[in-house]
């Protein structure tokens, strides 16, 4: 059975609706309340406190810790300054995706890596020959995400002694709250101005009751998965095993991507020396790659025209889906559209989607396949750029 | 001596001046390629030296048999214009046994024969058959020794036909003996010669020398093939064995001076560092006192996890292939005792009078204690949870007899190899426990040889530690990486690499770690030249 | 002389009742002799001691091919195949790994031993996913002769390479190092820690006379991973009313498809005429007429005992001779008055439906191979037991408990004494290392049934107890199961076949040789 995380006797007595989920062994609220809208518009016009502890974490330590992150990931670590978080994938040798996290840079010579999949041996095999420890610290660090419009004034009145307004985008500071040291830096996955603090698990009631205590004038509320899966979806970030198939789960080598075709090619730096999957992935940058991951815009007049075959207006809203459906061109299977969900704030359908590149163009118009009253139908559809909700305020 | 490289620039660096490093220079510089060959000792023959450890001594440290080495090789580079000259003992084996009897196998058949008729009459009556049956089969799998093994599973008709004639050769078994071919190649060399025979003394004498060099009792499934491979040489037996005059050092100097007449050069007290890589191509060698030089392709002799864990750098590697590099099973298996003597040993079971002729003749082949498989099986079970098994299994020679050079006058060289000896030890550390082979060396050989202990001038103690640290051997295997079947043709040294080529550009490979494996046989260096001499012709 | 029927089938073993089966839903009119009083060999539910069922001699399936249970509509015929959950490892400092099919739970059991091992036990499970993948295709095949230079021989070879050599590069690899390896080495390629290690390679030493370090064993490691095909522990399961259960519904339904069943009718021979086989004769004197008899026992048997030995090559009956079968397990069972409670794990819980494995490291087992190969009985043995009444209630009186407890090593060659003498005190070791780790067992023992690898030959024949009809080692598989030029369920005897286990793809209970024997005897009528 999953097990709880440190913040489970507040998320429980919290989570009205019973619903959990099993995210990496542990007990996650998909919903606190009967329904996520509240829990959704917290994240866009409050703050949501959102337990992301079940969050592999690693930390590398030693003379040659840069040289072993930069050897992992794609991305070159070398311009990322103390106090500096990235994002980035990682790749095996045939320049195929392992896994995708942040790296934050807390010294010199000292790294922490989160990842969605355990990920330990396969660093260790890379630190293979070099002088770095590699240590697991997914359970030793419990994770709080606090995101949204209000998480820095909230933030603020519990970090008292750290200047939230100097923490820019992707860095990270120590700070402490009341008397409990942790680590707060300015990232998230619901693409919003937000935190996340990392802190050790016997604080975390703790730190949880302050944010809730500061908060709670604020509208901050607890919010599960579905509402987190609506906000990354209107963020255009990926998921993996939904959006893509790490290399490890793969049962076969279709099932495989690059990182370009999953729409992390802007964190390839083939100039930055060696690292794992370089040769390939030079080779594919030349080459070409086979897929593209595009956003995918579902056109409302022709989605309503087909519910209205049936007499019907659109019943779209609710959870985001996770089910990949076709997307068609000229009739022909393209790609497929693995998550998608009604933006309410957008009020439109859309969707994180797979297509052969050739089709990728932005602007294009695709269908997709939707389902009314148990037939299958194609709606009309537009690729377009993620993300596709980006507000100022995210990176100000 | 140490010798600095007299150019900047080669065709070849070859590291390492062991016997296949010397026979890859040899074959290299004889089709006119420059070739430069580092060795990091001050003598030449990594594992198949000869070194004067006692005062008057020419002392083995390391093979002690050249039975496996390819006649062709010899031939193709001269090597007895050269002054080679082979020493066959008339004996292969002789096995004192606990009641005082004792087995001579021959190199005579018929001689070997009657020797079994005392042990077993049906034994002896199955010997000449069981000869016949492993001839056959080694005639096989000689065939394999010069070709280059194919890069499964991808199929190139370029590399699988070298196959054919070994193909043909299994066809030619017939279908039958074509069956029970591959029906025993994979047994434990237990079950075969408990298929063959009754008597414990031959069944001992015949596994002791099949599981050389292996971490692996006789009840171990694929002892048989290792059996079949070190009879690969044998004319007529089931073990190839035949000595060098003035010790292996004669047959590596005889190859030195092969590979300088072409124009190798051969620097000794020069240890490699680094190979330097240039865009992920092996480019040069830089050595331990900084110079650097450069060649087309640098070949490595070493042991392939020391290749590329410390000469290359496991971060110029792919992952996948760090992990199958660390995954080579690499296993001691023996410790060596030299011992200088000062009167030959009194092998009672010889008979009354040691040192009558027909004794000192059963003397000079290899002397073995291990009077049955169960002998060496719980030998190997005290090992293999880290002891020193208590009543070890010896393979002793005394050179001196048919070489009376290699020690004073009227002193004679013993060299035994202690089975087994396992790498780590699980209390104690070699070095704190070293002193005790010699103790058990003595006491189970003075059952056989009473007063052994008193002819001693010196001792050598080779343990597998010493293995490791002063000849390179990787965890004291002997062999560069243990010859089981998940370690043999495209699967060796590592899976996909078997050509003698590595990922890398540049960079090969030619020691025993290679196609076909351990022993002095020449084959990898050999092997290794022809591939080098079709990519850089 | 017309036939009194189209075929005999000689073992009512589940081999035989699938061949029966099979022969019987072609329109063969098929009797099947069974020597015991009850139908299945070694997969029989006797009620040794009133009121609790033992699963007497095979006690878990995994291997059982499906599409037998959809062909031969096995379910129709009460079959039930319910989940085993879990393998527990008590440990004996009183810790314990437990695996199940929660995967993150799994997950953090493994890293409590280690975290690199917990990282890799996903990998390696689909490694193994692949592999078994790649093999299934083998198991459905008749093994080709690769001395042959028949078309249809070099077609069937080509295709096999084609299969292989089609393989991924790091697939083919790993089939590679499963078919030459140790299980120990192989599994220390991905693993470091001793409870998983010891466990896992518990596997590579079922029914095998070999020690986890013996080369070979990964092999029988992968034998008992084919029938994972999910790469999860489900796959293995507990057949309702245990193995007896598989041998009722096979026979129930080879009775519907018209196979008549003779229990307590011993074959002491096959009558040969002008070299081929025309029936059988009792051992009661009675003569049964067939076009064809096919037997199910192991080539012991099968050729030298229930053929005239003369009617043989020399060349076959010297091979068949040297084919190895070396007894190596026995089995305890026992009918117990309340359930065990572990030390580790008191009380009720999940991990008493699943496997309960003495297998706290490599050494420990391969210490028992260590006695046992030199014909000692070793005292800390590897156990895999089961309480088939804690997943199928049937299996005993509402809050009492059956449990069947495989013992690994028991050699059926002893150095010393006999095992009629040492019976007991090989129940005695398993009982006291058992309590080591289930401290209330010694207390709730209501009835002890011990079976040696004796008591295994005595019973169901298998000789020197060996419960694969034959060890499953390099030498023995394939086209050399179980001697060349027998290995394709026909022998030198014309209209003589084979359906046992001794023939590939092997032991274990899969109904596969029957089902491929089946298979011939049709292609050849």
């Amino acid at each position: 059975m999953p097990i709880p995380t440190p913040f489970y006797p507040r998320t429980s007595a919290l989570c009205e609706s019973h619903e959990w989920r099993d995210w990496s062994g542990y007990l996650a609220a998909s919903l606190y309340e009967h329904l996520h809208d509240r829990e959704y518009y917290a994240i866009r016009n409050a703050a949501a406190l959102i337990d992301v502890s079940p969050l592999f974490k690693y930390e590398a330590r030693g003379p040659e810790a840069l040289r072993f992150v930069n050897r992992v990931i794609t991305r070159d670590l070398s311009r990322c300054a103390v106090g500096q978080v990235i994002y980035t994938p990682w790749c095996d040798d045939a320049g195929k995706v392992i896994d995708d996290g942040t790296v934050a840079r807390l010294a010199d010579d000292h790294f922490r890596i989160t990842a969605a999949d355990p990920n330990l041996a396969w660093f260790q095999d890379c630190a293979y020959g070099l002088d770095v420890d590699i240590r697991d610290v997914s359970s030793d660090l419990a994770a709080l995400a606090l995101q949204g419009p209000s998480s820095r004034q909230i933030l603020q009145q519990v970090l008292r002694g750290t200047n939230l307004e100097g923490l820019k985008y992707y860095h990270l500071a120590s700070a402490q709250a009341g008397a409990i040291p942790l680590t707060v830096s300015r990232t998230g996955y619901t693409g919003d101005l937000g935190y996340e603090l990392w802190v050790a698990p016997e604080h975390a009631i703790t730190l949880w009751d302050m944010l809730i205590e500061h908060g709670t004038g604020y509208g901050i509320a607890p919010a599960g998965m579905l509402a987190l899966d609506i906000a990354r979806i209107e963020a255009g970030l990926i998921m993996i095993q939904i959006d893509y198939i790490s290399t490890r789960h793969a049962l076969i080598p279709d099932q495989k991507s690059s990182p370009y075709e999953v729409g992390l090619g802007w964190t390839v730096n083939l100039d930055k020396g060696d690292f794992i999957g370089r040769k390939a992935l030079q080779a594919e940058k030349a080459g070409g790659s086979k897929w593209e991951m595009v956003g995918v815009e579902v056109d409302w007049n022709s989605l309503e025209a087909q519910y209205a075959r049936y007499a019907l207006t659109p019943r779209v809203a609710g959870r985001a889906s996770r089910s990949a459906v076709p997307i068609y061109k000229d009739g022909r299977q393209v790609g497929q559209m693995t998550s998608h969900t009604f933006s309410p704030l957008l009020k439109k359908y859309i969707g994180i989607a797979t297509v052969e590149k050739q089709y990728a163009g932005y602007e294009d118009r695709v269908s997709v396949e939707i389902t009314v009253e148990y037939t299958r139908q194609k709606a009309d559809a537009r690729l377009v750029k993620t993300p596709f909700y980006n507000p100022p305020r995210k990176r100000a | 001596m140490t010798k600095p490289p007299a150019n900047n620039h080669y065709d070849v660096i070859v590291i390492g001046a062991g016997h296949n490093g010397l026979v890859a220079a040899a074959s290299l510089a004889k089709a006119g390629k420059r070739v430069l060959v580092v060795e990091q000792r001050q003598t030449i023959g990594g594992a198949a030296s000869t070194e004067p450890v006692f005062p008057g001594y020419q002392v083995d440290t390391g093979a002690r048999d050249a039975g496996l080495f390819l006649p062709e090789i010899a031939a193709e580079l001269n090597l007895e214009a050269r002054g080679l000259r082979w020493l066959e003992s008339p004996v292969l084996v002789y096995a004192p046994q606990p009641d005082g009897r004792s087995l001579t196998l021959w190199r005579d058949t018929r001689r070997s024969v009657a020797e079994i008729a005392a042990f077993s009459q049906t034994d002896a009556e199955r010997y000449p058959k069981f000869l016949q049956e492993v001839s056959h089969f080694t005639r096989v799998l000689k065939r394999m020794m010069t070709v280059t093994p194919p890069s499964l599973p991808d199929l190139h008709a370029g590399e699988l036909l070298p196959w054919l004639p070994a193909a043909l050769n299994l066809k030619r078994l017939g279908d039958q003996e074509m069956m029970e071919f591959m029906r025993v190649l994979a047994m434990p060399v237990a079950d075969f010669l408990d298929e063959w025979f009754e008597s414990d003394a031959l069944k001992g004498a015949i596994a002791a020398g099949s599981v050389m060099g292996g971490f692996q009792g006789p009840r171990a499934s694929g002892t048989t093939f290792t059996l079949l491979y070190h009879a690969l040489q044998a004319e007529e037996g089931f073990r190839s064995s035949r000595f060098v005059q003035g010790g292996m050092g004669s047959l590596v100097l005889a190859l030195a001076e092969a590979a300088q007449q072409s124009g190798a050069e051969i620097c000794t007290g020069q240890a490699v560092a680094q190979i330097i890589l240039d865009g992920g191509r092996a480019a040069g060698v830089r050595l331990a006192g900084g110079e650097q030089i450069t060649a087309r392709v640098v070949v490595s002799n070493a042991e392939p996890r020391r290749t590329f864990f410390d000469l290359v750098g496991a971060p110029n590697l792919e992952v996948a292939f760090v992990r199958e590099v660390k995954n080579i099973r690499l296993h001691s298996s023996l410790a060596r005792l030299s011992f200088g003597l000062k009167r030959l040993p009194d092998f009672r079971a010889a008979g009354q009078a040691a040192f009558q002729n027909a004794s000192r003749e059963q003397l000079c082949g290899h002397i073995l204690i291990c009077p049955e498989m169960d002998y060496l099986e719980r030998a190997y079970d005290e090992a293999k949870y880290g002891g020193i098994p208590t009543q070890p299994v010896l393979d002793i020679v005394l050179p001196t007899l048919t070489d009376p050079g290699r020690a004073p006058a009227g002193e004679h060289l013993m060299s035994i190899d202690f089975y087994y000896a396992p790498y780590s030890l699980k209390d104690a550390s070699w070095d704190e426990r070293r002193g005790e082979l010699i103790d058990i060396v003595l006491r189970s050989l003075e059952a056989y040889a009473p007063g052994i202990g008193d002819a001693i001038l010196h001792s050598q103690v080779l343990t597998p530690l010493d293995l490791e640290h002063d000849y390179g051997l990787t965890r004291g295997d002997i062999y560069h990486g243990q010859m089981g079947l998940d370690q043999l043709l495209f699967m060796r040294p590592v899976a996909g690499y078997g050509r003698y080529r590595t990922p890398l550009e540049g960079l090969y490979l030619c020691g025993t770690g290679t196609h076909p494996g351990g022993g002095v046989t020449g084959a990898s260096g050999y092997n290794a030249a022809r591939e080098i001499l079709r990519d850089i012709r | 002389m017309p036939s009194e029927y189209d075929a005999i089938v000689i073992g009512g073993g589940h081999n035989g009742l699938v061949t029966a089966a099979y022969l019987a839903r072609a329109g063969k009119k098929t009797l099947l002799l069974e020597r015991r009083h009850i139908l299945g060999g070694s997969s029989v539910t006797e009620e040794i001691y009133p009121g609790f069922k033992f699963t007497v001699f095979s006690y878990v399936v995994s291997l059982f091919r499906p599409e037998i249970i959809r062909d031969l509509d096995l379910t129709r015929h009460g079959l039930m195949i319910l989940p085993l959950e879990s393998t527990l490892t008590p440990l004996p400092n009183g810790d314990y790994l437990y695996r199940g099919a929660d995967h993150y739970e799994t997950y953090r059991n493994v890293a409590r031993f280690s975290q690199r091992d917990a990282d890799i036990y996903e990998d390696y499970s689909r490694m193994m996913y692949f592999m078994a993948k790649a093999v299934k295709y083998v198991l459905g095949i008749v093994p080709p002769d690769p001395t042959s230079l028949n078309p249809a021989e070099l077609n069937a070879l080509l295709g096999m390479a084609r299969h292989f050599l089609g393989l991924e590069r790091d697939q083919f690899y790993t089939l590679v190092r499963l078919m030459t390896m140790s299980s120990a080495d192989f599994l220390s390629r991905w693993f470091e820690s001793e409870p998983l290690l010891g466990t896992l390679s518990a596997s590579g030493i079922i029914g095998t006379f070999m020690g986890p370090r013996s080369p070979g064993t990964a092999y029988v490691l992968l034998h008992h991973y084919m029938g994972e095909i999910d790469g999860v522990f489900r796959a293995w399961g507990f057949s309702k009313g245990g193995t007896g259960g598989i041998a009722d519904a096979l026979a129930s339904s080879g009775r519907a498809l018209g196979v008549e069943i003779r229990t307590q009718a011993p074959v002491a021979q096959v009558i040969v005429k002008d070299g081929k086989a025309v029936g059988v004769a009792l051992e009661s004197g009675e003569e049964l007429h067939a076009r064809v008899v096919v037997s199910s026992l192991d080539p012991n048997q099968t050729f030298l005992k229930l053929i005239d030995p003369g009617i043989l090559p020399d060349e076959l009956t010297a091979s068949l001779r040297r084919f190895v079968y070396r007894g190596s397990s026995g089995k305890v069972n026992l009918a117990l008055d309340a359930a065990p409670d572990l030390a580790c794990l008191p009380g009720p819980g999940a991990h008493l439906r699943g496997a309960i494995s003495i297998s706290p490291s490599i050494d420990y087992i391969e210490r028992a191979y260590d006695d046992a190969k030199y014909g000692n009985l070793p005292q800390h043995p590897y156990i895999d037991a089961i309480i088939p009444s804690m997943i199928d209630p049937g299996m005993a009186p509402p809050g009492k408990h059956v449990m069947s407890c495989f013992v690994q090593y028991a050699p059926y060659q002893l150095r010393e004494g006999n095992w009629d003498e040492k019976r007991e005190a090989f129940g005695d070791i398993v009982v006291d290392t058992l309590a080591e780790y289930i401290p209330n067992l010694k207390d709730i023992i209501l009835h002890r049934q011990v079976l040696t690898p004796l008591d295994i030959e005595r019973t169901t024949g298998l000789s020197e107890g060996n419960i694969f009809q034959g060890e499953l080692s390099l030498s023995q598989l394939f086209f050399l199961r179980p001697a060349p030029g027998v290995a394709k369920y026909t022998t030198p005897v014309g209209n003589y076949y084979q359906c046992g286990s001794a023939v590939h793809p092997g032991g274990g209970i899969t109904g596969a040789p029957g089902k491929l024997a089946a298979q011939v005897i049709l292609k050849d009528w």
